[in-house]
């Protein structure tokens, strides 16, 4: 689906922890619905929002559905582009270690599964929000 | 300029509703286009017509349906977050077997491509809320 050959740079800035409010699992749905428009996504994850890519979560004890599995989906909705905040993490004592993989297949290198998430520093992630002709914020 | 909005807050809770209708108004007498107005998250409460608030304040919903009304406007709630949240038109209401529906005048419910789509179609998306 495409809106008459207009593509724009679309980026979904996620900032919420994952539980706690709806914001999170809302704004994935955005996501998942909004690859269908063949845009240049890319996803930012800064302050509470880099919890919702941390490892193992387990909502058992609250009684929520726990979606962080779809993340690690995003690669098959051709989202290959995922920052993730340096600054963010470092003050929550999180290091990349402490997310999960996050890949996509590179069809133009023979289906090869490359790396979508990227940890930047928040100067850097500035840049690349200036770029964007939407940004989204959650 | 061509705008969307996105509203994310529901109505009194929050400031968000009051900021993007005074936003709406002030683009349209500035004589600029409104592309849509799309609700998500609690936003979608802005679309009950259900709301009685008291007589001394002002009335978030009616005050949506007469702007749409006046210049025409696109006011469309997200039909996930709506039904989540008990927001159901004629149609929802009797599919899914509920003995109500509650949909303020000028709303309209939809999907979550109506955003896409005004983010796509619009100058600016301008976004209301936390």
């Amino acid at each position: 689906m495409s809106e008459e050959g207009i593509i724009k740079k679309l980026m979904y800035v996620n900032r919420k922890a994952p539980y706690g409010t709806i914001y999170a699992l809302e704004s994935l749905e955005v996501v998942l619905i909004g690859a269908a428009f063949d845009q240049q996504v890319s996803l930012a994850f800064v302050d509470d929002g880099v919890y919702q890519l941390t490892r193992s979560q387990n909502t058992d004890g609250i009684g929520m559905k726990n979606f962080s599995p779809t993340y690690a989906a995003l690669g098959d909705y051709d989202v290959r582009h995922i920052y993730v905040e340096r600054e963010s993490l470092e003050a929550r004592g999180l290091t990349v270690g402490d997310l999960m993989p996050l890949t996509y297949e590179d069809e133009d290198d023979d289906w090869a599964e490359k790396e979508s998430l990227r940890v930047v520093d928040s100067s850097e992630l500035a840049a690349v929000m200036s770029e964007q002709d939407v940004v989204l914020s959650f | 300029m061509k705008f969307g909005i996105l509203v994310n807050e529901g109505p009194y809770q929050h400031q968000a509703s009051d900021s993007a209708y005074q936003f709406a108004q002030a683009a349209l007498a500035a004589g600029h286009e409104i592309f849509r107005i799309f609700f998500y998250h609690d936003g979608v409460n802005n679309g009950t017509r259900l709301t009685v608030p008291p007589q001394d304040d002002r009335n978030v919903v009616d005050r949506w349906s007469e702007l749409a009304e006046k210049h025409d406007l696109d006011l469309v709630l997200c039909v996930a977050a709506a039904q989540r949240r008990g927001l159901l038109d004629a149609d929802e209401a009797q599919r899914h077997g509920k003995d109500a529906d509650n949909i303020a005048p000028g709303f309209r419910i939809s999907g979550l491509g109506q955003l896409i789509e005004a983010a796509i179609q619009s100058d600016r998306l301008v976004t209301f809320g936390d």
